[in-house]
């Protein structure tokens, strides 16, 4: 079959023959093998830990596990009611409103939408609402608006309109141009345009994503009670400080119940929208 | 039918039918009522007095925040690198065992789908179920404050993550090139490194680059509850009320993101 | 009974039963002897693909025997049938190389079977594995392919691929499924014609599941008609005629579909 002139030598290729590597240049795969050594090396030498503590863990650990159990739902019943009514309203608030005000933002950070100025202030928005974590969020606000369930509202509804806005605007920035021009050429006016044609084309996604926030945004809601933003946060802080580690158990417990009822109702909301 | 007739004959378009009409203006309504509800019963719970003047506290905040005091910096590099460790290990951690863990929760590579598979899943629920910052509260009460606390933390809420996304994408793979390995003859342990690891990998590549990214901005809050990093220094300077050291700490903390943010952009465009 | 009488495959009363009720083969005896290229063809659901998966087992006959060389694969435990996998040659009709693998890691992949998972892992083939893969893609023209990844390769080139690491395996029978369905047909004769001549070389039996009943006449001895799971034809390609597609496909109108691979007959005859 092969029509070079000399006849093909196999046993000299397959002596040439190496198992292809991971990384085709050499330089950059021997670089990023010492590179990783290294951090390696110089990353756990500068880890302090203190082993005699550490030590004590297992035993602690035991001790810790066995306060743990029973779980004590009864004796703070009220108190994790509470928590969890606030933890919820707060998700609720917090999405809807995040998801309103993320579509205005996304619209403005949508490159093909967006005059620059006013695509720059609201990339703005969205790198500092992605880039700090809902924690520290939740500490400014707390120093503003004081303690309490709105200080996470207000968290939660910011983190959500950085997350919503980021998405939605890369989404909108992939649209089917022909389809928006479509609607531009009939002589449709801005809010018509963006009405008819951007929104059904990125509506399912919306859906979707909301599904999906609103369960990151309870899943949030568990911890901005530790730096004192109301929620379920607040009773499962509050258990740890008294040491009572059953009634934390069952807050857990309760926490991880609902995140999984929130993810599979999550999970069928968007095969409904699909 | 959204195309009715009218009484004189002539057609009439409407979107959806008027019950479906009905229903989707009462769905709104429900939604609006029920985030409504929600607000009044935050509302309850809030001293509005404080809110009221919350433009003036936080005139008064950014007022204190500057300027900045930037040779706080020069304390903050160690505390820094430490959030990054604590990161990057707790991934690796997580990596570590979150890789085998997906493999027995796939359902194509389950060693038993009665009862290994349900059990990994259970593991994986637990795991992403608890925030990281839970998990170093726990921690740090049975390990002590410190970054062992934190790296486990961080690798204790990462499995989950980890572990989800990779046995979804193993569940995806192309059957076919299994089958074909699996004919020449050759064992379930090579099918999978043959067969199977190389068809994820861009998608491991690429989701243990995505949760770095995210251990990155969790590894800054850890500290609040002693479990080491930059979140330490966050703590003390807010409880001694030192908010000029408050402004470099988030400057600093901003550009981490940013840059781990941009290097973890670039590394899954290589890979893909 | 002589050596050469007794076939290289024998299969008896091979039943399959899918879970869900369908009958997809129904009691089938079937003798391949040594070196012999044979035609399966039928209409789709017919159960050919069905039938070569239960040679080698990636699916699991209900019922019947089949016997490779004499040894009972139906009853085989594990690793004892990974050894038997290894006679048999599988070609498939989307190529199903690994795609994110090179050309050259796709050929050696045909010699799992023999290889430790250790040395497979790091690459630490036989040297004289290499050279005869070397020496195979030499001979389909893919040589200086070698370290080209599977997924940058045309269709006829992957099916090359697929077919030598089939060969790689040093197997007495080949089982290929649709090897060109997915092919236009210049490459699919190419194809064909190429997996004609190897098997010649290497004395190599094959069952070759095919829907293109032409390409079937042109290039196998043998012709095998299923029909839902049941043998309906078994004779050399000369006796397809229009009854018996008929017996095969049902009514249609059969006339040009034969003096089509008659006429390619009588060219090569000529």
């Amino acid at each position: 079959m092969s029509l070079s002139a000399a006849p093909f030598d196999a046993a000299a290729a397959a002596r040439a023959w190496r198992p292809p590597p991971l990384i085709a240049n050499p330089w950059l795969r021997w670089g990023v093998y010492l590179g990783a050594l290294v951090y390696a090396l110089v990353g756990i030498g500068t880890v302090e830990v203190n082993w005699t503590r550490a030590a004590e863990g297992l035993e602690r650990g035991a001790r810790f596990l066995a306060g743990f159990f029973p779980p004590d739902f009864v004796t703070k019943r009220e108190d994790i009611l509470e928590g969890l009514l606030e933890s919820l309203t707060m998700t609720v608030v917090s999405t809807a409103i995040g998801i309103a005000l993320s579509i205005p933002v996304a619209l403005g950070a949508s490159r093909n939408l967006a005059p620059l100025p006013i695509y720059l202030f609201c990339r703005g928005v969205i790198a500092v609402s992605r880039s700090f974590q809902e924690v520290i969020i939740a500490i400014v606000f707390v120093a503003m608006v004081g303690f309490g369930p709105l200080a996470g509202m207000l968290t939660l509804a910011f983190a959500t309109i950085g997350f919503m806005a980021k998405l939605l605007a890369e989404d909108i920035e992939d649209i089917e141009r022909s389809e928006a021009e479509a609607v531009r050429a009939t002589g449709a006016g801005w809010f018509s345009w963006i009405a008819w044609g951007v929104l059904p084309q990125v509506k399912p996604r919306l859906i979707g994503l909301s599904a999906y926030r609103l369960d990151i945004n309870f899943r949030e809601s568990a911890v901005l009670g530790l730096v004192g933003a109301g929620g379920i946060g607040d009773t499962l802080n509050t258990a740890f400080d008294r040491y009572e580690f059953d009634t934390a158990a069952a807050i857990l417990l309760v926490i991880i119940a609902i995140v999984l009822a929130c993810e599979y109702a999550s999970g069928w909301l968007r095969r409904w929208v699909q | 039918m959204p195309i009715s007739t009218a009484p004189d004959g002539t057609p009439l378009w409407r979107r959806r039918t008027p019950r479906a009409d009905l229903l989707v203006w009462f769905g709104w309504l429900c939604g609006v009522a029920l985030a409504v509800a929600c607000f009044q019963f935050i509302s309850e719970r809030t001293i509005w007095a404080f809110v009221w003047d919350a433009p003036q506290q936080g005139a008064d905040l950014v007022g204190r925040m500057f300027p900045p005091r930037w040779d706080y910096a020069n304390q903050l590099w160690k505390p820094l690198w430490d959030t990054i460790n604590i990161a990057t290990l707790g991934t690796a951690l997580a990596v570590a065992i979150g890789a085998p863990l997906a493999f027995l929760a796939a359902h194509n590579t389950t060693p038993s789908v009665a009862l290994v598979r349900p059990l990994a899943l259970v593991v994986i629920v637990a795991s992403r179920s608890i925030n990281s910052l839970i998990w170093a509260l726990v921690l740090v009460i049975i390990l002590g404050p410190g970054e062992l606390a934190g790296i486990l933390a961080i690798a204790l809420r990462s499995i989950g993550f980890i572990a989800k996304l990779l046995y979804e994408a193993i569940e995806e793979i192309d059957p076919t090139q299994v089958e074909a390995l699996t004919a020449t003859g050759a064992s379930g342990a090579q099918v999978l490194t043959w067969g199977i690891v190389p068809q994820v990998m861009p998608a491991f590549a690429g989701i243990t680059v995505f949760r770095w990214d995210i251990n990155i901005r969790e590894a800054t809050v850890l500290g609040l509850v002693g479990a080491g990093g930059i979140g330490m220094q966050l703590e003390a300077s807010i409880n001694t009320l030192a908010w000029p050291q408050v402004t470099v700490i988030f400057v600093l903390i901003l550009a981490t993101v940013l840059a781990s943010e941009w290097l973890s952009a670039r590394v899954r465009h290589r890979i893909i | 009974m002589t050596p050469d009488a007794r076939p290289l495959l024998a299969i008896r009363g091979l039943t399959k039963r899918y879970p869900t009720g369908d009958l997809a083969l129904d009691a089938v005896d079937l003798e391949v002897p040594p070196g012999q290229v044979m035609a399966l063809i039928g209409p789709s659901g017919a159960g050919k693909s069905t039938l070569i998966r239960c040679v080698n087992r990636l699916v699991e006959p209900t019922a019947g025997e089949v016997r490779l060389d004499g040894e009972e694969i139906t009853r085989l435990g594990r690793a004892a049938l990974r050894r038997a996998r290894r006679r048999m040659g599988m070609i498939f009709q989307e190529y199903a190389l690994v795609e994110r693998l090179s050309v050259m890691e796709n050929v050696l992949s045909g010699r799992l079977g023999y290889t430790g998972f250790w040395a497979a892992w790091f690459r630490r083939f036989p040297r004289r594995d290499i050279v005869q893969a070397f020496r195979l893609l030499d001979r389909v023209g893919l040589a200086h392919m070698a370290d080209k990844r599977a997924d940058a390769l045309s269709g006829g080139q992957r099916q090359r691929v697929g077919i030598l690491r089939a060969l790689m395996q040093d197997p007495a029978l080949l089982l290929v499924d649709e090897p060109t369905a997915s092919l236009d047909p210049k490459t699919s004769r190419q194809i064909m014609r190429l997996l004609v001549e190897l098997c010649e070389e290497r004395g190599l039996a094959a069952i070759v599941n095919i829907h293109d009943v032409a390409l079937a006449q042109e290039f196998a001895r043998r012709i095998v008609g299923l029909r839902q799971g049941r043998i309906v034809f078994d004779g050399p390609a000369e006796a397809l005629d229009a009854a018996a597609l008929t017996r095969i496909y049902g009514e249609e109108d059969w006339s040009r579909t034969i003096r089509r691979a008659e006429a390619a007959e009588e060219e090569e005859l000529a």
